[in-house]
């Protein structure tokens, strides 16, 4: 590293979070900590029925008996889960249209590049948007019900087609799945509940935008896709977060589910706020992700780009048990200053003839440590099971960490599992030749850096596909450009 | 006893000690009869049921007392050897040197089960060059728990070739501890076809600049056999190559493991890491796990792993057999060639014979 | 003599093969020619045992023996030979160590003596100078990283050293500069007498400048739809294969 580098490193360290504002809206929030009450609380606020309140509180006693998990390359101080708040909420009433939301929301969403108001919307994309925890305004929901499309929040799905969801909720992340989706389990607000009917393609990308604005509060949502027979869904979730010196968290559960020829692409932005330049603040993102391809030739598709966060303990992970089912994960997880992350996925063949294909780019600036794991495990009846696996990392600068933990299980000899992996440094000659066709060196790595994400930014859909790689240059600005 | 590790622990989760641990060792019996001893050009030590037999041992200019243990090393195998060791080679060659080739035997006949617990050591002088060649056979039960602690000094080569070929009721557990300075290498390859479980684990230390550890193995098993190879490559200097090739074939129902583990400190910039782990899985109920890690503190560093997991490739097959050579040759002749790579630091010819030969009849039997 | 009687094959649900017939007698060459999926290369590798290619009807008799109950080694024993259109890479093994273990099994089966390394040598340079090929070929690994015309060389070397009674050269031209067209059919001339036969397989007329056929046969849609004399790829050349297949 040259020189010049160093010290645009040092120039750029401070480098401002662009979504760094605080919302000032009256808010509704229960007292600190956690214990049945609170649970029960969440769950009278919400209207729930008794089904759901007995789940949380099972999940809420599961959570009790377990311990964090320590196995990441993570490092953080112990979580005082009595200090959090497990829920905040905009004071007023829920709104029944865009028109009664309130307008410092709006204000809020429109800072952020997200117009709810679906004139000004962004074409063809249905946004939920949730605040802190609870979902504030859905767009473009009568175009979708033409569709036989259901996207709405949990709390409304819980009310309006609660057959639904206590068929599916927790049918792929049981509640005592681990420390994190146990908690999520006895705590979540709010989410998304998406459900694609029988043969139906849904019309237009369907998204949500995660905000995180009260202080010391924890964000639970819960997500849940199902896509019927033949049905397809294309999801984005973005998230962004207030600058605050406190660690703020977020564990949050997606479940997904495809049947026979069902397909599910889900695309994260995650760009929640990753602490200062100091390691100050940010957000612990501890987030589970399952999918369960269950019918034949079914399809889920996972493309992440993680900038954000100053922890992410993330494994967005397909489940094949249909025949011919096929998992992807495709990631880039940018780390910089004092962020830590440690993601990955999880593939289990358990069906025959089911393909996987696991791409991860990874990238550590500044002090950061950024580790991939992942798991590839054929079950003995998954003949002619089929994964590939390419996994880079780039460092920039000599004070980042990156660490590769690939496990591979292979219990079926008809099966194919190729594993590669590489770490490099962006190549000095590569910057120079960019440079001295006149480019910045910081542009000259932003270009370089894109070039070695293209396999998965190429994955994202056309909308948001511009929207990260600014971000990753921003990412990286404070590292080096 | 230290406790034998269990699955709970990360470094164990794929090798399952609990046949081991069900097994009631006594201490080593007297050897019966006179073993064949292969008739290989080089002074040798024998270890009989893991006594030195000094009749058939010949002399070895840089041999050493055995000394009691200093080191105790961290891993659980290699404490409890710590523990019991009482016996082992000592093994110095001063600086300088070129000491030739070195047979280690070990030969073990578990009528009754025993266990032995060698601590070898060997230490290069600067510039200093040696090959150790150990033969690993035996029949019946018994638990071999062997501990190397290896010096490599500046400029000096050691080749340590194995061949782990002990009875399939037998367990071996090895720990490898090297320590290898500037322009120093150590160049190892085992191979794995005998126990019922086995495992060889090697931690090697990279210290000084240009330093090379290239650590090969080849498991070829069968039956309800387990073989776990597990490597730790520390680069805690620059410049420092470290080569890796893992080969296993598996039949039966055997189990194999591969973990390879590169550290690069923040000190070891310019470390050219390589590995490469592929498995053959040749019938239905195989299972191959294989953990490939990289821990990563420097920038100006390329690092690669690959794993490669499948049947033998049917295209190739065929394409033999189209050229008239029989089935179960063309099989044979594609496994061999399989695992060719592997063989790559045996560049000395009298083991390489030997490996070749063993390889040889592996495959008859299978 | 290779004799193909109302030969009919699939692979998985689909018929490839509709009732081919064909007969070729001892000495000479015949050609098959015909559009893409016409069955050409299935022809190909039904005839030298591939997996997954079953034949439902129809025999093949290869100088008086059944070959389709024959397993691959041994029909490559009887004298078969298929130069592949697409050539697998064999890492870890050696090009001459591959030949020799090839011509010893099939000598082997024949009866006949095993040759020694160094009798296998002097045999394999005087093809490798025949066939203008760099000695080193004999010492890289089988067709790994060779270009596309290094593996068609290394095929016509193979069948230089294993001298079949028959050669199917399966679409060996495709991909072939002319220096290497020319080295396929010089291999194959080389080889031509009253005892050796060859089938040609090609969706071009140009490789069969240098290597001329006694008969061109079309493939269409599972069948042999015409057969002639050399001229007839001339014909095939200057009015393509449009409505041959209903014929």
């Amino acid at each position: 590293m040259s020189m010049t580098t160093e010290a645009t490193i040092q120039e750029l360290a401070a480098q401002k979070y662009k979504y760094g504002f605080t919302t000032d809206i009256e808010m509704e929030e229960f007292p600190k900590g956690l214990s049945t009450d609170i649970v029960r609380l969440i769950s009278a606020k919400k209207g729930e029925p008794e089904w759901l309140l007995a789940w949380r509180l099972k999940a809420y006693e599961a959570w009790l008996k377990m311990e964090e998990p320590h196995w990441a390359r993570v490092h953080h101080p112990p979580i005082d889960y009595q200090a959090l708040y497990y829920y905040a909420a905009p004071a007023k009433a829920a709104p029944k249209s865009l028109d009664e939301v309130d307008p410092e929301l709006l204000k809020t969403y429109e800072k952020l590049g997200i117009p709810l108001n679906e004139r000004a919307a962004l074409a063809g994309v249905a946004v939920d948007a949730v605040f802190d925890s609870v979902s504030v305004a859905t767009t473009f929901r009568e175009t979708l019900a033409k569709a036989g499309v259901i996207f709405c929040s949990i709390s409304e799905a819980v009310k309006e087609h609660p057959e639904l969801v206590r068929k599916y909720l927790g049918s792929v992340v049981p509640a005592g799945d681990n420390y994190f989706a146990a908690l999520n389990s006895a705590v979540f607000s709010d989410g998304s509940f998406v459900f694609i009917p029988k043969g139906v393609k849904c019309p237009m990308e369907l998204s949500t935008y995660f905000r995180i604005n009260a202080r010391n509060t924890g964000q639970f949502e819960r997500t849940l896709i199902v896509a019927e027979e033949g049905a397809s869904v294309s999801y984005l979730e973005g998230c962004t977060a207030p600058m605050r010196d406190e660690n703020q968290l977020h564990a949050a559960v997606v479940e997904l589910v495809a049947f026979d020829d069902a397909k599910i692409k889900y695309s994260t932005v995650q760009n929640w706020y990753p602490g200062d330049a100091d390691g100050k603040g940010g957000i612990y993102n501890f987030v589970t992700k399952r999918g369960a391809c269950r019918g034949r030739n079914s399809k889920i598709s996972w493309t992440q780009v993680e900038t954000g966060s100053a922890i992410t303990w993330k494994y967005p992970s397909c489940i094949l048990q249909g025949e011919g089912s096929v998992g992807e994960f495709y990631s880039v997880a940018v780390t910089n200053s004092h962020q830590q992350a440690d993601t990955g996925t999880k593939m289990i063949h358990v069906g025959r003839n089911t393909t996987s294909t696991i791409i991860s780019k990874g990238i550590s600036a500044g002090k950061s440590n950024n580790t991939y794991r992942g798991l590839v495990k054929i079950m003995p009846g998954a003949s002619g099971a089929r994964n590939f696996t390419q996994c880079d990392s780039l460092l920039i600068g000599d004070q980042c960490g990156a660490h590769t933990v690939p496990y591979i299980e292979n219990r079926n000899s008809s099966a194919k599992v190729e594993h590669e992996a590489t770490t490099s440094k962006i190549a000095e000659d590569q910057l120079f030749y960019c440079r001295s066709r006149g480019l910045s060196e910081e542009d000259s790595v932003g270009l370089i850096v894109n070039g070695f994400c293209k396999d998965v930014l190429k994955e994202l859909p056309m909308e948001f596909a511009v929207e990260a790689q600014k971000l990753l240059a921003v990412s990286l600005e404070g590292s080096v450009g | 006893m230290v406790a034998l590790p269990t699955k709970k622990l990360e470094a164990w989760r794929y090798t399952d000690l609990r046949p081991l641990s069900a097994v009631t060792f006594g201490a080593p019996p007297a050897a019966a009869a006179t073993p064949d001893l292969p008739d290989l050009p080089f002074p040798r030590f024998v270890f009989l049921n893991g006594v030195l037999n000094a009749a058939l041992s010949s002399g070895f200019a840089y041999a050493k007392p055995f000394v009691p243990v200093e080191g105790q090393g961290t891993q659980p195998m290699a404490l409890i050897n710590a523990d019991y060791a009482q016996d082992g080679i000592n093994i110095e060659i001063p600086a300088g040197q070129d000491a030739g080739e070195l047979l280690l035997i070990s030969q073990s006949d578990g009528i009754t089960p025993f266990a032995f617990h060698p601590r070898h050591r060997v230490k290069l002088g600067q510039g200093a060059k040696f090959a150790l060649i150990e033969l690993n056979q035996g029949e019946g039960t018994y638990w071999q728990n062997a501990v190397f602690e290896v010096e490599v000094a500046e400029g000096a080569k050691f080749q340590h070739f194995r061949l782990q070929e002990e009875s399939v009721e037998a367990f071996n557990t090895t720990t490898i501890y090297a320590d290898i300075e500037g322009q120093g290498s150590y160049e190892h390859f085992t191979l794995t076809l005998g126990a019922r479980i086995s495992r060889t684990e090697i931690e090697a230390n990279l210290l000084g600049q240009n330093a090379l550890a290239h650590l090969n193995a080849a498991q070829l098993l069968g039956g309800t056999q387990h073989g776990d190879f597990t490597t730790i490559i520390r680069h805690k200097a620059p410049n420092c190559p470290s080569r890796q090739t893992v080969k296993s074939v598996l039949a039966g129902k055997a189990h194999a493991v591969f973990q390879g583990k590169i550290e690069v400190d923040q000190i070891a910039q310019k470390t050219d890491g390589y590995q490469m782990s592929q498995a053959l899985l040749l019938s239905p109920e195989t299972e191959m796990d294989i953990k490939p890690e990289l821990q990563i503190f420097a920038d100006d560093v390329k690092c690669s792993h690959g794993a490669t997991i499948g049947a033998l490739d049917e295209e190739q097959v065929f394409y033999l057999r189209s050229r008239g050579i029989p089935e179960a040759e063309a099989r044979q002749i594609l496994i061999r060639a399989f695992l060719e790579e592997a063989l790559e630091p045996v560049t000395h010819d009298a083991s390489k014979a030997l490996f070749e030969e063993v390889l040889e009849s592996w495959w008859t039997k299978q | 003599m290779l004799e193909i009687k109302n030969l009919h094959a699939r692979i998985g649900d689909a018929e490839i093969l509709k009732g081919v017939t064909l007969t070729i007698p001892d000495g000479e060459i015949h050609a098959i020619m015909g559009p893409n999926g016409a069955g050409k290369s299935t022809l190909s590798y039904v005839l030298s045992g591939r997996e997954g290619y079953e034949v439902t009807k129809g025999e093949v008799i290869f100088n008086g023996e059944n070959i389709l109950e024959m397993e691959p080694e041994d029909r490559a024993a009887a004298g078969l030979f298929l130069a592949f259109q697409y050539p697998v890479e064999l890492p870890g093994v050696g090009n001459a160590n591959f030949l020799r273990t090839s011509l010893n099994a099939i000598r082997r089966k024949r009866g006949e003596e095993e040759l020694d390394a160094v009798a296998f040598l002097k045999l394999a340079r005087a093809a490798v100078r025949q066939l203008a090929m760099k000695e080193d070929f004999l010492k890289r690994n089988v067709n790994v990283g060779f270009s596309g015309g290094e593996k068609k060389r290394n095929e016509m070397l193979q069948m230089a050293i294993l001298k079949p009674h028959l050669a199917i050269l399966d679409e060996t031209d495709s991909g072939l500069d002319i220096d290497a067209l020319k080295i396929v059919a010089e291999g194959v001339n080389a080889l031509r007498d009253e005892k050796f036969s060859a089938l040609v397989i090609t969706h071009y007329q140009r490789l069969l400048d240098h290597i001329v056929p006694d008969v061109v046969h079309v493939l269409a849609g599972g069948k042999i739809v015409r057969s002639g004399p050399a001229s007839l790829a001339l014909e095939l050349e200057a009015s393509g294969y449009a409505g041959l297949e209903v014929a």
